[in-house]
Parts: structure tokens; sequence; C-alpha cells
């Protein structure tokens, strides 16, 4: 199959306000994802990866540069066209307690569905297969406030899928999570990628568990942003120097954070 | 989904619109009243004229205003995101009342009668718009949803001191006209005044179910609506214009009534026991129509001293509805 680019970020500078008074965050980023990859967006508190996604998401304007997405510029795509592109899944809390898990990830059909949101019998097929792909498929009756947060989690991502978008972004989609259900969200994002050859795109604090997963690290540091592979990014010392400042060194052996040993 | 509980209240809408027709302060025989209804000739001219001029529209009115103030409940509990929020809460009836002040009160009643008529529904309006506006400010900034119900409640305080201002200028017979409108009434929209109240009402309540896509997808927030495509802007806009034409074209005619606007969607909410609009608005139109009319019926009761205020009432059946709400939210599903 041929490998075709989701997601082109060309000398992208992110930050807020306008013109003279603007903040810039980060400036000069570049980098591409393929179809069917995983990739981590890494740093510290405040480096920049929530506004880095909203950007990607086009929440917010970039200062200067493009964010392309399937070829197409994202601030020149209709909002409804660029829902069937980009799914979002964040960590906000929902008024939605009061909904059926299968009305929540049959909003992921709003892009599709007309003035009423009418659904479809492919809409309705859409939302069944989404929910077995995260394996949830047996809660479809049960409302989102009967749910586990990492359950709720999961329902998100069915949400995302629904969208039927070749990108998914992910806003620190493991928060608040116990253990195992981290580990279960990191590795269905895996499987979605493939199996169902989507692009992933995420930012965590869960470095440990996710560099196992992930194809391409986006590492945020100081206003400069470098994107590698991550076998390449460990190797070179990039995810070593990730934390240095706080004194915290990468053993590359274990894959582990540790304190630097004075 | 289940239609269940829609079918059933509008049935009861239905009986109590009906109830509505038949019952009232004065005692008017089943026949007669039938009669009046029907058309056919009757010899009671009294029966003729308290049916057909007064409990007909009050009914009609009842209907609407209910329906109009619970679906801007509604409206106001998603767009703020908090179940919490009402028209009476947020402050947005008592700006609409501000609006019939200065219009009853300032301008020396002379530009607007007693109650009702276009430069009353106007500054409603305008004043309705204006708190809502304001609100929205805050919003921006108080990002918790009790302290903007505060804040909320303090722009009602602070409209309020404005009227009693206006009131303790003006002349006495204009401050009881106010203050009686001020006690809601739904039998104040005479038959002339019918189109305008019902043509306004008619045009907030369809904008409303014209809103239900975009409101459901908003029960996920702003972040997310606008991920799946939602214009926020446009839906804010909209959503705003759509609960100030409801609060004002009610509260101009029928006074600042309390508590339908907060307490009806969560009758809804729990019997149809969902949070999805495309059940959830319908269901709300339905219990509101129906709880007005009920509260009309309680307050033209035989009572010795003719009809009660509707703002006696109200509170009475509206405050319980939320203290069950509050104590009972963990075991609620919208809650949580």
């Amino acid at each position: 199959m041929e490998i075709t680019t989701v997601l082109e970020v060309k000398s992208l500078t992110i930050g807020y306000g306008k013109d003279a008074s603007a903040t810039k965050i980060a400036e000069g980023i570049n980098f591409a994802l393929n179809q069917g990859e995983l990739a981590l967006i890494l740093g510290c508190n405040g480096a920049g990866k929530s506004t880095l996604l909203r950007t990607l998401s086009s929440v917010q304007h970039p200062l200067s540069g493009e964010v392309k997405i399937c070829g197409e510029d994202i601030f020149e795509t209709s909002p409804r066209e660029l829902a069937q592109r980009v799914a979002a899944v964040f960590t906000d809390k929902t008024m939605a307690g009061g909904l059926l898990v299968e009305e929540v990830v049959a909003l992921g059909r709003y892009p599709y569905t007309g003035f009423f949101g009418k659904m479809g019998r492919e809409d309705r097929e859409m939302v069944q297969s989404s929910l077995s792909l995260v394996g949830m498929a047996g809660k479809s009756k049960k409302y989102l406030s009967q749910l586990s947060d990492g359950e709720r989690q999961k329902i998100m991502i069915a949400k995302a899928l629904a969208q039927q978008t070749p990108l998914i972004i992910l806003d620190e989609p493991t928060a608040f999570l116990d253990l195992p259900s981290r580990i279960e969200i990191l590795y269905l994002l895996k499987r979605l990628t493939k199996e169902e050859n989507k692009t992933i795109l995420l930012s965590t604090h869960d470095v440990e568990q996710s560099l196992s997963v992930a194809d391409k690290l986006l590492l945020i540091k100081g206003g400069e942003v470098k994107f590698k592979s991550t076998a390449e990014a460990i190797e070179c010392g990039d995810v070593e120097s990730l934390f240095e400042e706080r004194g915290i060194a990468f053993d590359k052996n274990t894959g582990r954070f540790i304190p630097k040993l004075k | 989904m289940s239609r269940r509980p829609i079918l059933f209240l509008s049935i009861l809408t239905l009986l109590l619109f009906i109830a509505n027709l038949f019952m009232g302060s004065v005692n008017i025989p089943f026949a007669d009243a039938f009669n009046v209804l029907l058309g056919f000739e009757t010899d009671n001219k009294v029966a003729e004229s308290i049916v057909l001029q007064s409990r007909l529209p009050q009914a009609i009115t009842a209907l609407l205003a209910g329906a109009s103030l619970a679906v801007a409940g509604l409206l106001l509990q998603t767009a703020f995101s908090n179940p919490l929020a009402g028209p009476s809460i947020l402050g947005i009836t008592s700006g609409a009342s501000l609006g019939v002040a200065v219009v009853m009160l300032a301008t020396g009643g002379v530009m607007g009668a007693v109650s009702g008529s276009m430069t009353n529904v106007l500054g409603a309006f305008i004043g309705a718009i204006l708190t809502l506006g304001v609100i929205i400010l805050f919003s921006m900034v108080v990002r918790s949803n009790v302290m903007l119900l505060i804040v909320g409640i303090m722009v009602g305080y602070v409209t309020n001191s404005a009227i009693t201002l206006l009131n303790f200028f003006a002349s006495e017979k204009n401050v009881f006209s106010y203050t009686i409108w001020g006690m809601g009434d739904f039998s104040s929209v005479s038959l002339s005044d019918m189109p305008l109240f019902v043509g306004v009402s008619f045009i907030g309540i369809i904008l409303s179910v014209l809103l239900m896509k975009p409101l459901n997808a908003l029960l996920l927030g702003d972040r997310y609506a606008a991920n799946l495509g939602v214009n926020i802007k446009r839906a804010r806009v909209l959503l705003l214009l759509c609960t100030g034409l409801l609060t004002a074209i009610v509260t101009s005619y029928c006074g600042p009534i309390s508590f339908l606007g907060l307490a009806v969607p969560h009758v809804a909410r729990l019997m149809t026991k969902s949070s999805n609009h495309h059940t959830l608005l319908p269901a709300t139109l339905l219990a509101g129509s129906a709880t007005a009319l009920v509260c009309t019926l309680v307050c033209s009761m035989p009572w010795q001293s003719g009809v009660l205020p509707l703002n006696a009432i109200t509170p009475i059946f509206g405050a319980p509805v939320i203290i069950y709400v509050i104590i009972n939210r963990s075991k609620i599903e919208y809650f949580n």
C-alpha cells in the first residue's frame, strides 16, 4: 500500500495574541505524519503541548506557518469538512452523563448527518462498529455516567472513530486513569494505528509507558520542537535531555526515568 | 429512547388545557361551557364572555408561556453547562423586568400600557439581551459554574435596585400597576394582543427546536463541539437570541415568573431519563405547558379574594424539585 502523508506542519509558530504583542511559545515546527503512525508530544508542563494540539485541531490560530491535513490547509477548510478529517479527544468534564453510550458515540456522526442530526443506517452501523473496536459494544445502552473513567475515555475514542477521520488527536488521554486503564488505552491506540490505519497524535505525561508504543516523538523544550523517530530520539539523547534541568535522567537500558545521582 | 413520556405529557397537557376552559374562579355549568366552546347558541351570555374572552386566552397564554420559559431554562442549562442555570437565577428575568419598568415607570406610563404592548415587549427584550450579554462576558472570566450562578444572582440584585429606584420616583398609580404585573399573571394577554404574543413565542420555540442538533453536541463542552463542526460563536448567539426572546415575551406580558425555567427541565429529564435534546426538548416544552396550566388552575380556584398571583404558586412547585435534584445529584445521571 502506498504511504500517504496525513498531517503536514511547515515552519509553524505557535503562541497567543497578535502582531507585536504576540507571545511566542514555540517556533520553527516542521514535521509530517504518515498514515498508521502513532506520535507523542512530550514536554514539561507549560512547554506548549496543549497549545500545539489546539493549533493542530484549529481551535487556535498559529502566529505563522501552515498546517495541512490530507493536503489541505486546516484554516481554510470548512468546520464540517475539518470535522471529517481530524477527531479530538480531551479530558474535559462533560455534561453528557445523562446520554446513553451509543448517543455519545453517535455525536461522532455530527459532521455527516443532516440539519436535525437524524441517523441513517450507515451512521448507526458506524456507531456500533466503533464501539466494537474499543471493546465497549456491550455497554451501548448504559448511561455515560455509569462508566468508569477508563471506560469513558474509550467511549470518547469510539466517538472519534465514528467521526471516520484519518487523524485522531488526543490531549493527555491517560490523565486521571489508573495504571491498567492507562496501559489499555495506549495499546488500544496502537492497535487502531495498525488495524484501522489511523494516524494518532497524543500529548502525555506517561512518558515511560507510551514510549513503547510510539513511532515518532515531538519533543518540546524551551520553545524548540524536535521531531524524531522514537528509537532515534532515545539513541541521540533527546529523550534524556527532556527533563535534564529538573535533575531527571533517562536510562536507555530499562526505558525508565530516574533522578540523577549527584 | 422511549416515546412514552412524550405521549403521556401530550395527553396531560391536552387534558389540563381543557380543564382550564371548564374550571375557574366563576362557576359555569359544564353544559353551558361545552355549548360555548363548540360554537352552539347559548342563552348564558356571561358564560360565553368568560369562556371565550377570559378562560380561552388565559389557557393559550399559560400553554405558550410555560413552554417558552421551560425551554429557555433548558437552553441556558445546556449553553452554560450548568443544570442549575435558568432565566431567573441568571438575572435575565430581572433584566427583562427592568426593561418593562423603564417603559412603564420612567416614561410615566405614557408609552406603555398596564401590561403587554409592543413597547413593553421591546423594553423587555432589550433588557433580557443586555443581561444575557453581561452574563456571557462574565462567563468568559468566571470559569466555575457555581460562581457564575452567584454572579447572575448579583446581576439580578443590581437590576432590581434600579427597578426599586424607578419605583421610588414613579407615580403611585404606575407603581401599583407595576407591582400587580410583578406578581405574575397569565390572564394579562387580551384577545387583541394574542397575535403578537403567540407569534413571538412561536418564533422562539421553533428556533429552539432548530437548535436541537448543536445543543446535543454542546453537552460534550465547547472544545468537543467545535471539533465536531459546531460553529460555537454562531450557536451561542442564536441560543442567546432565542432565550432572550422567549424570556422577554413572557415577562413583558405575564410578569417575572419564577422557577418554571429552572425546575421544568429537571422534571423533563427525570421523566424521559435522557439528556438527548431530541427527546428532552419536546418533553420540556410539554412539561412547561402542563406545569403552567396546573398553576393557572390552582390560582383561579374559587378563592375568596379572586384569582391568586402566579408567583405565589410557582415556587411551591419549583423549589422542591430543585431541592430534590440537589439532594439526589449523586444518583442522577445527568449530574455525573
